[in-house]
């Protein structure tokens, strides 16, 4: 199949190849190197609680992470993805405690968010603003509503079966990191086996070639914008959902931790470039260093320095890797 | 201020066996010839032949693959653009490398601002600019920004500051390109001065009036091989230069086969839009090559950006096949079957990281998906398979990431892309610009076997040989306007030429 290229291809191509293997998939293989060295360096870190613990954490980066993966890759970025997980936590809570109906809530979340995603998107693509200045400002809008929503303060939920999707398990493996592999397997497939995956690849590669060999431009960065909104509050519903209420002011840089992610993992900045994988990498890295960090007592105050200085140092080897 | 230097103790320019190899291509092979200082020495050949690429080494931008560049007793092997001028070269390039939103006395000295402090002296900047423009541009204010300027008196401000770091080879890549008749004779009389001071330099051009106007000697590239320098030019006449250049095989790479002409395909009445100056109108039949041909502005690319929906026309009407068109978009065009193969292949033509696969199944495979969005992998696979040998695309594998191919097999996969679809006219802008010579003569196959099987094929060129001969038929257009249509056994470089040069700058040249 010529979309598994990247898959296929090393086994059955020449030496030359051998590289484009490495590049593909270094970082993951960083990602597995780093955790069976904090395994043999640190105790505890295998335990089956410190494991959960890691995975929920994993988990909303790691869902916000799969559909930022898509406007990276179309050459955007959207920074309001920080206040959608709030304001749809805080959306969740407070049509709960209005109506009494766990479903309501939900989906107010959710269309909450596929309104904001659509407004990126139409800005974005139609008007051709600049996603930084677009999404800078929708970013500020949706803070404030979450806070106007909420009345300043965290919105207490009540419905046990809201609770499902934070701390409910299936086969004793918590449900947010359950939605975080079916986000991980559903986006990874779309990037490869559709022609909105690869329609989004091409406009971040070349718009104007895109659009010249007739790829609907517009429509595709509206429906990447769009399905980040859905994808962004459904991740805050999750995290209402574990911290059983609605608080509007969660989630502050957020969007950054998530770009961060995916850059660390091999994500181009600049368009084109971008795998499942890649976002992957970088969630799992970003994650199992921040724990270990934790679980060593590194003072916070260290710790930003630590990851920031990783973040530069991946982008660096990039770089150079590009020469 | 610019360089009252005795320029004769540099010598000469050597290019010694220079060569330079692309992935795929090579650009130049083996180039080695001689330029005397106080000569202007022209660089001719079709476009393509490796005049740039030459240039881009001697400017230091490329570093040549073989090969050494002398100057006077020296060996210079520069690393870097800096390199270069650092040692005294200049290239004034077509696409001028100046800031246009800073002050001409800015862009004069950047990099080196007089300052103390690191304050900028805005007097004695004024100083210095005013005596580096003096005799070239006394009229340009150095405190006009760049961005104000005409093309002409920007290229003058190139020269200026190439002067003023005391360049003593300068080089021109096709410098008139973009100005007008007055414009012209200005610069052609600051060329002359610089050879009277004992500088080298070198002129390309693909007008021969300027070349046996102000040209000292001529060296002729070939498909990125030395041809041969002509040093004595009153021995040589224009016809002698064209066969140099063109070579005696042309006529068998354009491979022209006369076929019958079926029915009206599109037609264009009244077309006017963003670039037109005049509306257009033409008729383009079944299973014909219509040459579209001009100089640099006269609206043919703009006429194609009207007919393939990338702009929008403001009056007129189109007919394909009998049946009226309205183009909103490229995805308009598309459906029709108008599909275009644009001129800038790295810009708007391929998706440089993607996979060649990618690049080819890109348009047509949204209608051999499942459900409208679902990829076939068969379908994809084989199509990307069945294009790359029918085109025969040099390429390690379909996975391999297009911008790793040369120009020419670039182009076979932009064509495998349309070749995928559903095709009525298919448009070729500059199809063969910075293509070898082999590749070229496959992609002029690849035309006369589409317009064979009845497409209409509308190729715009700027290289007179290769619209001469390929089209059936050739229209001129000038200035934005259509000015005449010349049928094949009619066309001749002249009488193109004429219809294509615009009036003034045309008397500007006979005198």
């Amino acid at each position: 199949m010529m979309t598994t290229q990247n898959e296929t291809l090393p086994t059955e191509r020449k030496p030359l190849d051998l590289r484009r293997f490495l590049d593909d998939w270094v970082m993951l293989l960083a990602a597995v190197g780093i955790f069976v060295a904090c395994t043999l360096l640190i105790d505890n870190f295998l335990s089956p609680l410190n494991m959960r613990g890691l995975g929920l954490a994993i988990s909303t980066t790691g869902i916000a992470a799969c559909t930022m993966l898509y406007c990276l890759a179309s050459g955007h970025f959207d920074l309001s993805v920080g206040s959608v997980i709030a304001c749809a936590g805080v959306v969740a809570a407070v049509v709960m405690r209005d109506t009494n109906s766990v479903f309501l809530g939900v989906s107010a979340a959710l269309v909450m968010g596929l309104i904001v995603g659509l407004i990126n998107g139409i800005v974005i693509a139609k008007l051709r603003v600049n996603a930084l200045i677009t999404t800078l400002a929708t970013m500020q809008i949706v803070r404030g509503l979450a806070y106007i929503f909420a009345n300043g303060k965290a919105v207490g939920v009540s419905q046990e079966s809201f609770f499902v999707f934070g701390n409910g398990q299936l086969f004793g493996v918590p449900v947010p990191i359950l939605i975080t592999i079916v986000c991980f397997l559903f986006f990874g497939w779309l990037l490869n086996y559709t022609t909105y995956g690869r329609n989004t690849m091409a406009i971040g590669g070349n718009q104007e070639a895109a659009l010249l060999a007739g790829v609907n431009v517009d429509r595709t960065k509206i429906i990447i914008f769009a399905v980040h909104g859905v994808i962004g509050a459904l991740a805050g519903v999750i995290l209402a959902s574990r911290m059983t209420s609605g608080q509007p002011m969660i989630g502050q840089g957020f969007e950054l931790t998530v770009i961060s992610a995916c850059v660390l993992g091999g994500v181009s900045l600049s368009g084109g470039i971008g795998m499942i994988r890649h976002v992957i990498a970088g969630v799992l890295i970003l994650a199992i260093i921040e724990n270990a960090m934790n679980l060593k007592n590194i003072d916070t105050f260290y710790q930003y320095v630590i990851r920031g200085s990783i973040l530069l140092l991946a982008v660096v080897i990039d770089r150079l890797k590009q020469r | 201020m610019h360089a009252q230097v005795q320029t004769h103790e540099y010598g000469l320019l050597r290019f010694n066996g220079i060569g330079k190899t692309f992935p795929g291509v090579k650009a130049l092979d083996g180039i080695s010839f001689v330029a005397h200082p106080g000569q202007v020495h022209a660089l001719m050949g079709e476009n393509g032949a490796g005049k740039s690429t030459l240039l881009k080494i001697l400017g230091g931008a490329y570093i040549p693959s073989s090969g050494e560049l002398q100057i006077g007793e020296r060996t210079m092997a520069f690393k870097s653009t800096a390199d270069s001028i650092a040692s005294g070269v200049a290239v004034i390039h077509q696409e001028l490398h100046l800031v246009p939103e800073m002050t001409v006395a800015e862009n004069l000295f950047l990099g080196h601002l007089p300052a103390s402090f690191g304050l900028i002296n805005r007097g004695t900047l004024r100083q210095q600019a005013l005596a580096c423009l003096k005799g070239l541009a006394d009229e340009i204010d150095p405190q006009t920004k760049v961005g104000r300027l005409s093309l002409g008196q920007r290229q003058l401000v190139e020269i200026a500051k190439a002067l003023s770091r005391g360049a003593h080879v300068i080089a021109f890549d096709e410098p008139t390109s973009s100005l007008s008749a007055r414009e012209i004779d200005r610069l052609m009389a600051i060329i002359g001065r610089l050879r009277d001071e004992g500088k080298v330099v070198l002129y390309v051009s693909h007008r021969m009036e300027e070349v046996f106007r102000i040209c000292d000697a001529v060296t002729v590239f070939k498909d990125g091989r030395y041809v041969r320098t002509f040093d004595d030019m009153s021995q040589l006449t224009h016809d002698q230069l064209v066969t140099c250049m063109v070579g005696r095989d042309i006529q068998d790479i354009y491979d022209y086969r006369s076929r019958p002409r079926g029915a009206v395909a599109l037609k264009v009445d009244g077309l006017l839009g963003p670039g037109l100056r005049e509306p257009i109108s033409f008729e383009a039949h079944k299973g014909e090559i219509l040459g579209l041909f001009g100089l640099v502005g006269a609206g043919r690319t703009e006429l194609f950006r009207l007919l393939s929906g990338l702009e929008r026309n403001s009056a007129g009407r189109l007919e394909l096949r009998g049946h009226e068109l309205k183009l909103r978009s490229p995805r308009d065009a598309i459906a029709a079957g108008i599909l275009l193969c644009p001129e800038d292949r790295k810009k708007e033509g391929i998706i440089p990281l993607a996979s060649v696969a990618e690049n080819i199944n890109i348009s047509a495979r949204s209608a051999h998906s499942g459900l409208g969005c679902l990829l076939r992998g068969i379908w994809e696979k084989g199509n990307a398979e069945k294009q790359i040998k029918a085109l025969k695309v040099k390429t390690p594998h379909a996975g391999q990431q297009i911008k790793f191919l040369s120009g020419g097999n670039q182009q076979k996969a932009i064509l495998g892309r349309w070749l995928s679809m559903p095709m009525k006219v298919l448009l070729l802008d500059e199809p063969t610009r910075g293509i070898d010579i082999g590749a070229k003569a496959e992609i002029y196959q690849i035309i006369h076997n589409l317009a064979a099987e009845g497409i209409s094929v509308i190729v715009v060129s700027s290289d007179l040989m290769e619209v001469m001969g390929i089209s059936d038929r050739i229209l001129v257009l000038c200035e934005g306007a259509l000015r005449g249509e010349v049928s094949r056994d009619q066309a001749n470089e002249s009488n193109l030429l004429q219809l294509a040069l615009p009036r003034q700058r045309a008397s500007g040249v006979a005198n």
